[in-house]
């Protein structure tokens, strides 16, 4: 196949993912977006074999491999319990980045079968570019390692912290630099696997110092990543669709991590720079009661629900791991039968990634339009008769507002507390 | 003078991340888990490098070294591939809208 010609089809399944990303903006069209996706991607690897045209002994063991790995990945899309999911992306990002590492490998050892000139005498701009991916898959990798263990519980959630920690994240990240700079000057292998295996420390010591509560924003920071890297590759294999991938991804990436880090009231340097829930003052000042709460039984809960006209229900991460929906869903069914308004108020934050919370109540048939963000409901929280907390406490703690002290100062929260009757 | 190929691959690489931004932002906030999961489907178009790496052939030798980093990537790959577009349908799935 021409360069030229592939070179468009590349744009074409560029254009496909970008449409896979464009359906995410409404549920009725997302399941099209995502046959989008599966065409660009089917697009770019049919392209890919017709250009390298070599149908030789390789091309049955590449399609052997593809298989494997396929089916491997299809057996877990098909088991993984949708609470895992926080823990399914961080280790599909690790495989995103090791698999950049290896290409990048593979390009470096052997660079004239990617055009890249010679062993030993590589073009400038391709060891920068393919240096980089390789720096960046291998932070992806380890950090997307660490999170993984965090988020099911193989490691402590608690954060890793040690003295002289941000000196040493210093000195390793210009030490990065000063590599693919040396590598790029002397084209030494040795300098090569030196930079892969920093960069692999790197991602490790990135991650450690950051707390458990902070994963969503590690999780979005390291799709971010995972997207840089794949751009890197795709710069020094000159492929389009992995250069508009890359952006794409990784630009996707940071919002979510922005949006993230903006639900906890934190800067995004905060975080990253870790060790916030170490030093942590806990208030002394004791919470004055806004309203008498009322610690009823179920059956109170039950006959003032029933009796009220519109109510409010605020899940959070509690009712995930109690694996609560499904009951939940069907209380709110009865409720419904007697004529009662019922909404879901989500907070940005609620569950353990971005917008985990909306697919745990997908999951349990709760229908998306009565699901609604933060922003959407929180005026409407003095209007409507009784608000019904299960399994959330950060999100709708008043202290956020009125305790300078309170860690979780300056957070959005949800205005429960304007509400008649509140339940937890 | 002319320009070089580089510059035009800055270029879209650029204007890419306006169009993810923007993309992004509509992105309604109840869908972004299928957001992170299709993003990582999508990045592993990297299967591309792999493919090159791993067909890329010498004097009819298949199992170079280079050849076996490429078939390694492309397991990798694979297994996001499939693993993140089909999650990402199953989730779709489950998003139903009110029976009327």
């Amino acid at each position: 196949m021409s360069p030229n010609l592939s070179a468009l089809l590349y744009l074409i399944s560029g254009i496909l993912f970008i449409l896979a990303l464009r359906g995410l903006s409404s549920p009725e069209t997302s399941r099209q977006g995502n046959y989008f996706g599966i065409m660009g991607m089917i697009i770019s690897i049919i392209v890919t074999f017709l250009t390298v045209g070599n149908f030789g002994t390789g091309f049955i063991y590449v399609l052997i491999f593809l298989i494997i790995g396929g089916s491997v990945g299809a057996f877990i899309a098909f088991r993984i319990p949708m609470t895992a999911m926080p823990e399914l992306v961080a280790g599909f990002h690790s495989l995103v980045g090791l698999a950049a590492v290896f290409v990048a490998i593979a390009a470096f050892l052997k660079p004239d079968a990617f055009n890249l000139g010679f062993a030993g005498n590589i073009k400038l701009s391709s060891l920068v570019e393919m240096s980089l991916g390789a720096a960046i898959g291998a932070i992806t990798f380890s950090g997307s390692i660490i999170a993984f263990l965090k988020l099911r519980g193989i490691m402590s959630g608690a954060p890793i912290t040690f003295k002289g920690q941000h000196i040493i994240n210093l000195v390793l990240g210009l030490t990065i630099i000063f590599l693919i700079y040396y590598l790029c000057v002397t084209q030494s292998s040795n300098i090569f696997w030196a930079l892969v295996i920093m960069s692999f420390i790197v991602g490790v010591l990135l991650i450690i110092p950051i707390g458990g509560a902070d994963m969503p924003v590690v999780i979005s920071m390291l799709n971010s990543y995972s997207g840089w890297a794949a751009a890197g590759i795709g710069f020094t294999l000159e492929n389009t669709a992995l250069i508009i991938t890359g952006a794409l991804v990784g630009s996707s990436g940071a919002i979510l991590s922005y949006i993230m880090c903006k639900g906890m009231n934190r800067s995004f340097f905060n975080v990253i720079l870790g060790g916030w829930g170490a030093t942590d003052q806990t208030s002394n000042k004791q919470d004055k009661e806004q309203k008498p709460v009322k610690s009823g039984n179920a059956d109170d809960a039950a006959f003032l629900m029933k009796n009220a006209s519109s109510v409010i229900i605020v899940p959070g991460y509690g009712m995930a791991v109690a694996q609560a929906q499904h009951a939940l869903r069907e209380m709110v069914d009865s409720l419904k039968k007697n004529g009662v308004k019922v909404s879901y108020a989500i907070h940005p934050v609620a569950g353990r990634m971005p917008g985990h919370m909306n697919v745990l109540l997908a999951e349990a048939n709760v229908p998306y339009d009565e699901v609604f963000e933060l922003e959407e409901i929180n005026n409407d929280f003095a209007n409507c008769d009784v608000a019904y907390v299960i399994g959330a406490n950060d999100v709708t703690n008043p202290v956020a507002k009125s305790d300078p002290q309170s860690p979780i100062y300056g957070m959005p929260i949800l205005d429960v507390e304007k509400v008649n009757q509140s339940y937890l | 003078m002319e320009i070089d190929p580089f510059i035009f691959r800055l270029s879209i690489f650029i204007l890419s991340i306006f169009v993810g931004y923007y993309v992004v932002w509509s992105v309604t906030p109840s869908l972004h888990t299928p957001l992170m999961s299709v993003t990582n489907a999508i990045s592993s178009v990297i299967i591309v490098g792999a493919i090159i790496a791993a067909l890329a052939s010498t004097n009819q030798k298949i199992f170079e070294i280079s050849n076996v980093f490429g078939y390694l990537a492309i397991i990798l790959a694979a297994i996001n591939i499939f693993g993140g577009f089909l999650v990402t349908q199953r989730m779709l799935q489950m998003y139903k809208k009110k029976k009327k």
